[in-house]
């Protein structure tokens, strides 16, 4: 437990420097640590699938951030209201907070789930489904519904950066015209 | 950085690529197909997949990673991969409900077996691997788009 608490510890620390640093390289970097240090903590927790995805998945992140995001002429807006601001959040994290501490006292204890409905998976997976991964049997057989939907997110997703960021649209403000791709 | 970025990077970077993009990309289709037996899946073999096309992009430049794989061809993939996800789904009626495993369940522990799940797993790598790298084609065709303005 103690590896899992110096994790997360330096997973926070990461966290406040990718927000408080002021380079961008370095803050995406920063944020690339934090991702890292999760799928460590995935892994400790034996979720190793979880781990998989979430480690190819903050490379892909941080590739895109660099490469697609990363200019020099960035804009930095560092005047404002800051005030009022600061209040507002502090406001809404009080009232998370708030709303948390009700919540989570309702929560069993950490690490000891209710085993009613994972019980019945880890006995009956393998010969309802035939898959010795049982994550796999989970979440596409007995709860194929959320992979569905799942899916039709990330569908929805490509489509409408498709539609935002295509050449058609935006062809019409500039003077000179470019070819087809 | 952008103008070198168009043609490619150095020669080191592109001799590298040219030995490892082709295990990655194998090393994606490891985790799709042995989805059901080992952890991994259809999602983290797709994204590993599109990964991969993305290191030819960054080493060689659009217009040879675009060549391999084009935006329309992208797009079809994807499709592809949502229908053959929904039609696996539908075809579980035949049998009486939805996402139904119709296939027989065959032994544990073979590459054949699980029924409907290595389909799914297919399905759901095109669907992330082609989506995913649309993405980051049409992100850093704007960048390219937005610099050549200026």
């Amino acid at each position: 437990m103690t590896e899992l608490y110096l994790l997360l510890i330096f997973m926070i620390i990461a966290a406040i420097i990718a927000i408080e640093i002021k380079d961008l390289l370095s803050s995406i970097i920063a944020v690339g640590a934090v991702g890292l240090g999760l799928s460590i903590v995935f892994l400790i927790l034996k979720a190793p699938d979880v781990a998989i995805t979430q480690l190819v998945v903050e490379i892909l992140c941080l590739i895109i951030l660099i490469r697609a995001t990363l200019k020099k002429d960035l804009l930095f807006s560092t005047t404002g209201r800051w005030f009022l601001n600061t209040l507002i959040v502090a406001g809404f994290i009080s009232i998370f907070l708030f709303v948390a501490g009700k919540a989570l006292r309702e929560l069993p204890e950490f690490g000891r789930p209710i085993m009613k409905v994972a019980a019945t998976y880890l006995k009956e997976g393998l010969s309802k489904t035939g898959a010795t991964n049982l994550v796999a049997s989970v979440i596409l057989d007995f709860r194929a519904y959320d992979t569905l939907g799942e899916a039709t997110v990330l569908f929805t997703a490509v489509i409408g950066v498709l539609a935002v960021a295509r050449r058609v649209g935006r062809k019409k403000q500039g003077s000179e015209l470019e070819e087809e791709d | 950085m952008s103008r070198e970025h168009g043609k490619g990077m150095s020669l080191i970077v592109k001799t590298v690529t040219r030995l490892t993009v082709g295990l990655i990309l194998l090393y994606g289709i490891y985790i799709v197909l042995h989805g059901h037996l080992s952890p991994g899946g259809g999602f983290a073999g797709g994204v590993i997949i599109a990964l991969s096309f993305i290191h030819l992009m960054l080493a060689y430049g659009k217009e040879i990673a675009l060549k391999k794989l084009s935006k329309p061809i992208l797009s079809l993939f994807e499709s592809i991969g949502a229908i053959t996800f929904l039609s696996i789904a539908l075809l579980g009626f035949s049998g009486g409900y939805f996402f139904l495993n119709f296939i027989s369940k065959g032994k544990p522990f073979k590459l054949f077996s699980a029924g409907i799940i290595p389909f799914c797993n297919i399905a759901i790598c095109l669907k992330v691997g082609a989506g995913l790298f649309a993405i980051f084609v049409v992100l850093v065709l704007l960048k390219f788009d937005a610099e050549n303005k200026e």
